[in-house]
């Protein structure tokens, strides 16, 4: 089979759209934060940059960000390791960027007898390549901290390594059970079996199946996104942390990676455990009701509507993850730690377990 | 610490119930107050340039100077104001009043914001009730500390604060300010 330019221009489309996707909702983040807190805490929040008097709710905000940290002196320590300190926030934001490729966000798209995988990268090892690329992540944040040639630096570069690893285990554990219920490494794959339904009216979705789990991996995936209340990295009532020495946009990209890692961590919450691009009761013809009613749609509505889904899906996810940090006081360093090891792991291990047991006694996977 | 503090999980959901709460009690007033309901406020903030904070009628606001029927100054250079100020920032220069029943008049009334404690001594040793801090101005600064003092003619001109404590006046503008 040769590779047509059609061929080319779907998968430049589908990246394109994922990058979009992410990029967008990652810098539409800033302004979400301010505002979201803002709302939380009885105030109205930024909104007085404006341009030819229109404010439209401060959402020129994120611009004017852009151009502050854009003209802004890139200040760089005497005794830095130059290169590696300039490479640190690529780092960074590559890793949080590329992490998003093989999360589904649609089913197939059937257009002029192509079938369209709605998802930048097939990969059958979907799940593996998320934790690989988050984990690579951190490197940023290590590198950022030793070539800074900044004691405070160092030690809040140490923290990632540390809060990284505590985490990552746990994410990973605690995926273990959803794996082993849906039997696929494959993101597509285990977004597609939640779409079957339990005693035949219920959504098989992954926080029904395996509720501990969900809570396990969101309060992991937090602190993999180094925010607050997992913030020790940064830790910006005490050590300020592994950016210390950057100013203008290298610290911006710092700063939008953890915002990319939000998306990333809500999307994959979203596919493992709400059901990623699945409308309750919407299948490849249309709607389908338990209690018997059925309602036709086109194929491009049917796409459409579980695109939304996904994308509605993850608003709503980083809209909780937005409550959570503005809720909740940080943690100390050694609390989370106590947090991640013997309380996050531990749980993880016996869901597990559970979840192993359960099989067993159904036969197979129910 | 109870056992049940020390597993998050329920602290952590009643936190996000409270802070949820307010996220959608406040949107919910702001989405009235976008759609008419003028009286909806889903946020406590004073918008300040735009929106006043309501003073009190006794707030010590910047000072001024009270006028005569003539235009004349009713100060008659007693120099009380300036020997009870603490802070000692007024400075003031005696001259004769044209009209003979009255003794004196300032010459010159300086007074040095940069110095002002806000005490209100001033006004309450002045027995000619010339000097009063009720213009409800709180928005005085300079580029300079020669800015900060004001003079007679600027303190004679400000008019007392309107209801809520709303200047009625415009601010004096030091002539270091002035673009």
């Amino acid at each position: 089979m040769t590779a047509t330019l059609a061929d080319f221009g779907i998968a430049f489309g589908r990246v394109a759209f994922v990058m979009m996707f992410i990029l967008n909702l990652g810098g539409l983040l800033t302004w979400v934060e301010r505002k979201q807190s803002a709302i939380m805490q009885d105030r109205i929040g930024a909104n007085r940059a404006s341009i030819f008097g229109l404010r439209i709710m401060g959402l020129f905000h994120p611009l004017a960000d852009a151009i502050k940290m854009l003209t802004k002196e890139d200040f760089l320590p005497a005794r830095a390791d130059r290169f590696l300190f300039k490479l640190a926030p690529f780092v960074s934001v590559f890793f949080g960027l590329v992490a998003f490729a093989s999360i589904p966000f649609g089913d197939t798209l059937r257009v002029g007898g192509r079938t369209i995988p709605l998802q930048a990268v097939t990969l059958n090892v979907g799940i593996l390549y998320v934790f690989a690329m988050l984990s690579l992540g951190v490197y940023g944040v290590m590198m950022a901290g030793w070539a800074s040639a900044n004691n405070y630096a160092l030690l809040g570069g140490q923290r990632a390594a540390a809060l990284m690893i505590s985490a990552e285990i746990a994410i990973g554990a605690s995926i273990m059970g959803v794996v082993m219920w849906y039997g696929s490494l494959s993101l597509q794959d285990i977004v597609r079996a939640q779409g079957s339904l339990l005693f035949g009216w219920i959504p098989k979705w992954g926080i029904l199946t395996q509720p501990l789990a969900f809570i396990l991996f969101l309060t992991a995936g937090i602190a993999a996104t180094k925010r607050i209340p997992f913030d020790m990295p940064e830790g910006e009532s005490e050590i300020i942390g592994y950016f210390v020495e950057y100013s203008g946009m290298k610290f911006g990209m710092f700063a939008m990676a953890d915002f990319l890692e939000t998306v990333v961590i809500a999307g994959l919450t979203t596919s493992l455990f709400l059901g990623g691009w699945q409308v309750p009761y919407l299948y490849e013809a249309g709607f389908r009701f338990p209690w018997g009613g059925t309602l036709g749609l086109p194929h491009l509505l049917v796409v459409l509507l579980q695109v939304g889904a996904f994308s509605l899906k993850v608003v709503v996810m980083i809209f909780l993850m937005m409550l959570i940090r503005w809720t909740l006081p940080r943690f100390r360093y050694d609390q989370a730690m106590r947090l991640g090891w013997l309380g996050l792991f531990p749980l993880a291990i016996l869901n597990i377990v559970l979840t192993g047991a359960v099989l067993l006694a159904w036969g197979s996977h129910p | 610490m109870k056992a049940a503090q020390r597993f998050y999980l329920r602290e952590v959901i009643s936190g996000l119930l409270l802070t949820g709460h307010h996220f959608f009690a406040n949107m919910g007033k702001h989405l009235a107050h976008a759609f008419g309901r003028r009286d909806a406020r889903g946020a406590v903030t004073i918008q300040y340039p735009e929106e006043r904070r309501p003073l009190a009628p006794r707030l010590r606001s910047l000072h001024r100077l009270v006028r005569r029927g003539d235009g004349s100054p009713r100060c008659v250079a007693c120099m009380m104001c300036e020997t009870v100020c603490p802070a000692r920032c007024i400075y003031i220069v005696a001259d004769e009043h044209p009209n003979p029943d009255i003794e004196k008049m300032p010459a010159r009334f300086d007074i040095d914001l940069g110095k002002c404690v806000f005490c209100g001594f001033c006004v309450e040793a002045c027995p000619e009730d010339a000097i009063r801090m009720d213009t409800g101005i709180l928005e005085f600064s300079s580029y300079s500390r020669r800015g900060m003092i004001y003079t007679k003619e600027m303190l004679m001109a400000l008019e007392p604060a309107g209801p809520n404590g709303v200047p009625r006046s415009p601010v004096p503008i030091p002539a270091d300010r002035v673009v």
